[in-house]
């Protein structure tokens, strides 16, 4: 389809949408446990910076340091997670709120992250070989660098939602609507509820720091407002607009929501009145989100059950 | 210190008119709003139009202010926050939604007001001066007077009043109230209406001291939950108490580390999630809302 439209930076577009819905269904885990999650812009921007003063300063390379993000964000979430899980509903909307902008404070003040200049000039992800075979070329010699990113972004995005699909129909996946259920119950016959939240929001916290990691490298900067307040409520938004209900409706909402906003760009200066008005109607029309429509529900809830 | 001191009040009766106006909604409906921090802009640009474009006086201005956001807020939970609480079954939706009217109203007011930093004449000229202890203009002791007697006013109005009271008790138990008599779709439809009146009454007041533009919206709001989050959401005393707090520390800590600049902020979040860690119902809250 893009072939024929000659629109190349449709590629770009559908990275974006491939990488923001990893992060967006990190967001979904933690509707999953019961917790409404509003904090992801924040690893997604740890995430970043982690590659990118990797990648920068020490040399290390793209293909080790994005999963270094991942775990840096997730050792992170553990140590805040272990406090601010305890609370519930609104109260935990607004704390992981408040902690994407932490995360952008800090990023202005700490010397590492070089403050509002952000860094730029971020190499390009070199050549990954296993005892001398090549396995993914450098990308700086590649003909068509979006092409690269978009493949290797989709495939990333498979395999997440791939092991999602797996997590939640695993015995931890099951825990976890436990909990969204009820706590108080779940713990009572015996599910240690405070490991269970801090593993989901771990998980959560790793997609989000990955998918912002590669984000990073593909604009080649980083700047304290990467990721922002506006960005964490769309990951919410994303969630939300796909279903809750459905372990694929963060990768339909990022796609609706993205490439609604990108085609709108036409409208101009009306664009965010008719995207807003578009996601009020849609909240009005369809509480349960997109993949409640019919045509999807034969498929999807066999998928779930 | 004594500046510091009053810089902190001055600061707090601002931010305390504006965390009232966000927890009644909360205690009322139990919707996060996040487009309180656009219903403020809007306010200032309503009053900047009025006194500072039409050159009426300003209390007229503050009036009109006061009477547009009310309309707005009363036609939003009308249309949009009833049937979404009434149709759907989870909390989150509100939520949501009103994360999609911020959006709605950040892109009318870029629309309406377009996105230039506006401010209006000063409301009286001078500067007091006791002592050089405390210097402070005329205008900021008038416009924080103002906020105090505004939190006054509406304290007793809750608490003395027919719709105060019913709004307090639909606030402890909807279905009690109910019972009651109390009519619960009017008094959410007023509640929300003061709520974003108040709003519109502290955007209205600050757009003569530090004016305003369509971009503050959301660094308004944030500033509201953290208040509400001090305090304990849904608790009037509370957000009071938060609005003085986080005011109070600003003026100290703007003071104490004027070199670090953004170090302030940093540290007023990073200790909001230590206490929020250790009383996660805030000072005055009630365990889980």
């Amino acid at each position: 389809m893009i072939e024929i439209s000659g629109r190349w930076d449709y590629y770009y577009t559908l990275t974006s949408v491939a990488l923001l819905s990893i992060a967006s269904s990190g967001v979904w885990l933690t509707f999953y446990i019961g917790r409404i999650n509003i904090g992801q812009g924040a690893y997604a921007l740890a995430g970043g910076y982690v590659v990118a003063i990797l990648v920068t300063k020490y040399d290390v390379s793209f293909w080790l340091s994005v999963p270094i993000a991942g775990l840096f964000c997730s050792f992170v979430s553990m140590l805040i997670g272990a406090s601010i899980l305890r609370l519930r509903g609104v109260y935990f909307a607004m704390i992981t709120l408040v902690l994407t902008e932490v995360a952008k404070l800090t990023a202005m003040s700490l010397p590492i992250t070089n403050g509002a200049k952000g860094i730029s000039s971020i190499a390009l992800p070199g050549e990954l070989s296993i005892f001398g075979i090549i396995i993914i070329p450098d990308f700086s010699t590649l003909a068509n660098v979006k092409l690269a990113f978009y493949y290797v972004a989709v495939i990333l995005m498979i395999f997440v939602f791939a092991g999602m699909y797996r997590l939640v129909n695993s015995r931890i996946g099951h825990l976890c609507r436990s909990l969204q259920q009820n706590e108080e119950l779940a713990s009572s016959i015996g599910v240690n509820i405070t490991i269970l939240r801090i593993i989901a929001y771990s998980i959560s916290s790793f997609l989000g720091g990955i998918g912002g990691a590669i984000f990073v490298s593909i604009s080649q900067s980083v700047y304290p407002t990467t990721f922002q307040v506006a960005d964490s409520i769309n990951f919410m938004l994303n969630v939300f607009v796909g279903g809750m209900g459905y372990v694929f409706g963060p990768m339909i909402g990022t796609l609706f929501i993205y490439f609604g906003w990108d085609l709108l760009f036409t409208t101009g200066k009306y664009q965010l009145l008719i995207y807003s008005s578009i996601i009020i109607a849609l909240i009005l029309v369809l509480p349960n989100g997109l993949l409640s429509l019919r045509i999807f529900n034969k498929s999807n809830k066999r998928e779930i059950k | 210190m004594e500046q510091v001191l009053t810089n902190g009040v001055y600061l707090g009766a601002q931010y305390a008119l504006i965390a009232l106006g966000l927890t009644l909604i909360f205690a009322l409906m139990n919707v996060l709003n996040f487009a309180h921090g656009q219903m403020y802009v809007l306010g200032g640009f309503v009053t900047y139009t009025v006194y500072g474009q039409f050159e009426m006086p300003f209390v007229v201005a503050i009036l009109a202010s006061a009477v547009t956001l009310a309309i707005v807020g009363a036609l939003v939970e009308k249309f949009l926050f009833r049937p979404v609480l009434k149709n759907s079954e989870r909390e989150e939706s509100s939520m949501l939604l009103a994360a999609g009217l911020a959006f709605f109203l950040d892109a009318v007011i870029l629309l309406l007001f377009g996105e230039k930093q506006r401010g209006v004449p000063k409301i009286i000229d001078g500067v007091m001066n006791w002592d050089f202890l405390i210097i402070i203009p005329y205008d900021r002791i008038l416009i924080g007077v103002l906020a105090i007697t505004f939190i006054v006013t509406f304290i007793l109005f809750m608490q003395y009043s027919k719709p105060g009271r019913a709004m307090r008790a639909l606030a402890q138990d909807k279905v009690a109230a109910q019972l009651m008599g109390v009519n619960v779709t009017r008094y959410s439809m007023l509640g929300f209406a003061l709520g974003a009146m108040l709003a519109g009454i502290a955007g209205g007041l600050l757009v003569s001291i530090v004016g305003v533009n369509s971009g503050i919206g959301g660094p308004i709001s944030i500033k509201a939950f953290m208040m509400v989050m001090i305090g304990g959401a849904g608790v009037i005393s509370g957000a009071i108490a938060g609005g003085f707090i986080l005011g109070m520390l600003e003026s100290i800590g703007l003071t104490v580390l004027v070199a670090y600049g953004d170090m302030t902020y940093l540290l007023i979040f990073v200790s909001l999630m230590i206490f929020l860690s250790i009383r996660p119902q805030g000072l005055m809250g009630k365990p889980w809302g």
